[in-house]
């Protein structure tokens, strides 16, 4: 894992600025941007897959069972999927924590 | 076997270019750098030269395509000149800023306006700051072995920065003069392949130009910075090794006739070669003068530079640009400024002359000289003084 | 139950290659756009990327959201480093100096790099037939500045260097038309996209990476906090510029072209313009204006699909 930007110093940094690690930002907690999160009625789910492919953050990965959930380190709540959910299985509430 | 030949400079660059076998070339033409590109060309079109000829659209552009072929780990050159020099003006920061080691020569060109197609240093003035290896050259031998040197040099991964070669517009660049070309087997032991560490390839992705915000900006500036100067090191060692492998020796600053000097003049680029006459001239009329001629640019060699003048008691520098409502003589206020923490150093005198192509005689130089010396005794009421204006 | 949009997820591959944490905006369809197009490009590919949303939001040093080799250079010569990537591979594979076959040059940008400082460089690249796809994410101003206009902002469209005001109606020229300026260079394949039609853009990708020359892009991105529209309706409103006739989806082959869906009525204007602030001020006048310019080239379109 790379060293948060503050704490590096000079000679930390790669040649010409680059980063190395490929989809490193996945370690960044976007899930902390939100107001609104999404809550599943999984009975109207038809696995049909359209919110995860309309999610702009990848954030939602089908579980064991075959239903698709967002994962709440990266969910931004923008809703997308539950406007794009054809049975109506994804209901927007809004965040408490 | 070294053939010699007579050959216009920028022919010359080219061939050179040719035995370096560089991957891509992406240029711009414009006066007085077209022989260059319009030989490259040729070379390639004839098969002589394997490599991919991108006929870009502007100079901008052909910085830029020279970022994508050494990103990708090509060996990359280009060529421009004045107004080329400038259009890629922002392109140039991020070529060293991103460590891509790409080898251009820059035929000096005045900038306008007026429009000048003539030689002077003002383009390689205006890009003092944008972290390149800059090395001025004085004759056509210097300009080809300065360009093979170049790719080894910037490739070095102790460097892995660009390479700018700096020759006087139409005073060198069309100059036909007798040359010693090394020859392809020479050139293959003396240049390895390009191994560019972390290029793009899907094999091992890395992504280049992240965006920097204030809590990490300096600290990539600051390791640029230690790493142009630890450059000159490798440069050195190149330059040594170079004069191992073909007898031709270089180094940061010459000095010529400088031994027991009390007045020396500063030069840079072709100039050098009429002051050297200049000299010769007065010193055969019993005056103790020397030339000092500055070759490595950036990073600047403030050690040789102290070392050179550090017995003489005037120092006249001749600018061939003129920066405007400052010190006038770029070159000129580097050189206080790096003999400022000096205890003893000699009365600096600053010119500017040669601006726009027009050309400074062995008698000029000798004026030039006879006045400084004057102005080191008796002071001048200007920061510096313009020579050969008509008044 | 609500009528199926009508694709089918199984054919997008499982790997995401535009990693999530990146900072784009909530709900922005742009990042659903170049998700999408990542999902479609593959590993083999090599990206050159203009300054602009899409680079900022994904390459906070020292992180990146890429997974494949990517490089951010300047604003203006996204195309110009594409064709220096593309001809430095060219020819370090033919010397032998490095063996990569078939990795695809890409060039992406916004709609400001790529019709307004970008398109210098743009139009050399296609003029000299490099082996490059060059993708256009369309979010219709200079967004990632604060929604500045660009030439691609539509007509009356509101943004902070052309406002709506009284003496204004907001953006006083018409989109620039760049898919047609790129068919005007002879180029062998052109296509308009955008993700609301997962399936076409996916389609349209793969056309294009198997193109060989210069292929291009154009995508529609509807951006939330530039259009003032609702982010969860990011997909919606894609879906509504095409039915509109407003963001026609079509692909031009060697100079042919053809219409995808090619549609037999357009939905009013007014569906799509009233879901944004950005056109919130326009009078029905100037709306009936924008209607009638989207019949005529529409039909202008159409004609073009059927003639050739």
């Amino acid at each position: 894992m790379p060293k948060k930007e503050g704490d590096l110093t000079w000679k930390d940094i790669e040649i010409g600025g680059m980063a190395t690690e490929p989809g490193s930002t996945r370690q960044y907690r976007t899930g902390d941007w939100r107001s609104q999160k999404p809550t599943y009625d999984f009975d109207k789910c038809i696995k049909c897959g359209i919110c995860y492919i309309f999610c702009p953050d990848a954030c939602i990965s089908q579980d064991a069972s075959g239903y698709f959930e967002a994962d709440m380190y990266h969910c931004k709540g923008c809703g997308i999927c539950a406007v794009e959910c054809p049975t109506d299985v994804i209901t927007m509430v809004d965040e408490e924590e | 076997m070294t053939t010699k030949v007579g050959m216009e400079v920028s022919v010359a660059i080219g061939e050179v270019v040719k035995l370096a076998s560089a991957d891509v070339v992406s240029a711009y033409p414009i006066t007085p750098q077209t022989h260059i590109v319009e030989h490259l060309a040729e070379l390639v079109a004839n098969g002589e030269l394997d490599a991919e000829f991108i006929p870009v659209e502007s100079e901008h552009s052909a910085m830029s395509a020279c970022l994508g072929s050494a990103a990708v780990g090509a060996r990359t050159f280009t060529a421009t000149a004045g107004q080329g020099l400038e259009l890629m003006h922002e392109v140039l920061y991020v070529a060293s800023s991103m460590r891509l080691p790409i080898v251009m020569t820059v035929a000096n060109r005045a900038l306008s306006a007026p429009l000048s197609v003539w030689g002077d240093h003002s383009d390689a003035m205006a890009v003092r700051d944008t972290g390149w290896i800059q090395i001025f050259t004085e004759n056509g031998q210097e300009v080809i072995d300065t360009v093979m040197c170049a790719f080894r040099i910037a490739e070095d991964h102790r460097v892995l920065l660009p390479v700018m070669v700096h020759l006087d517009g139409f005073h060198l660049s069309h100059m036909i003069e007798p040359m010693l070309l090394p020859e392809q087997g020479e050139v293959d032991q003396f240049l390895p392949p390009n191994q560019y560490p972390l290029p793009l390839d899907p094999n091992k992705p890395v992504t280049m130009g992240d965006f920097g915000p204030p809590n990490v900006y300096t600290e990539a500036k600051w390791a640029q910075e230690v790493n142009l100067r630890a450059a000159k090191k490798v440069i050195l060692q190149h330059w040594s090794e170079f004069g191992d492998a073909f007898g031709r020796r270089y180094s940061p600053v010459e000095c010529y006739r400088c031994e027991d000097a009390r007045v020396l003049l500063l030069t840079m680029g072709s100039f050098s070669e009429t002051a050297m006459a200049a000299i010769d001239k007065m010193r055969s009329e019993g005056e103790d003068v020397g030339l000092v001629r500055l070759r490595l640019w950036r990073p600047f060699p403030f050690d040789e530079i102290r070392e050179a003048v550090k017995d003489a008691e005037v120092l006249i520098v001749l600018d061939r640009a003129l920066s405007f409502g400052g010190p006038g003589g770029p070159v000129c206020s580097e050189i206080k400024s790096a003999l400022y923490q000096v205890d003893r150093r000699p009365k600096i005198v600053s010119f500017v002359g040669g601006l726009g192509g027009r050309d400074i005689t062995v008698d000029g130089f000798e004026e030039i000289v006879n006045r400084g010396i004057e102005i080191s005794q008796k002071g001048s009421a200007q920061e510096f003084e313009i020579f050969g204006v008509r008044e | 139950m609500k009528k199926l949009p009508g694709y089918i997820s199984r054919l997008l591959t499982e790997k995401e290659r535009f990693a999530p944490g990146h900072r784009a905006c909530i709900g922005c369809a742009e990042a659903l756009a170049v998700r999408l197009v990542c999902k479609a490009l593959g590993d083999n590919v090599v990206i050159a990327n203009a300054t602009g949303c899409m680079e900022i939001v994904s390459s906070p040093f020292p992180d990146t959201s890429w997974t494949v080799p990517w490089i951010h250079a300047l604003f203006e010569n996204t195309a110009a480093v594409a064709s220096g990537m593309e001809s430095g591979l060219k020819a370090m594979n033919r010397k032998g100096r490095k063996s990569l076959p078939g990795v695809k040059v890409v060039a992406m940008a916004g709609d400001g790099g790529t019709s307004d400082i970008g398109i210098q460089a743009l139009s050399g690249a296609l003029e000299r037939g490099h082996n490059f796809l060059y993708v256009c994410f369309d979010n219709e101003a200079y967004m990632n500045t604060g929604i500045q206009r660009s030439s691609s902002t539509p007509y009356g469209a509101s943004t902070t260097t052309s406002p709506a005001g009284k003496v204004s109606i907001g953006q006083f020229t018409w989109k620039k038309n760049m898919p047609d300026i790129v068919v005007a260079h002879d180029v062998p394949y052109v296509a308009t996209a955008c993700p609301s039609y997962v399936k076409d853009l996916i389609t349209k990708v793969e056309k294009a990476v198997a193109t060989e020359g210069p292929s291009y892009l154009h995508i529609l991105s509807v951006c939330p906090v530039g259009w003032r529209s609702p982010p969860e309706l990011g997909v919606r409103i894609g879906r509504l510029a095409v039915e509109t006739g407003i963001f026609p989806l079509f692909e031009v082959e060697n100079g042919k072209y053809r219409l995808s869906p090619d549609l037999p009525k357009l939905k009013p204007v007014n569906d799509y313009l009233k879901l944004q602030g950005r056109f919130r001020h326009l009078s029905d006048d100037v709306i009936n204006k924008i209607q009638q310019k989207v019949n005529e080239d529409y039909a202008e379109l159409k004609k073009k699909a059927h003639e050739g």
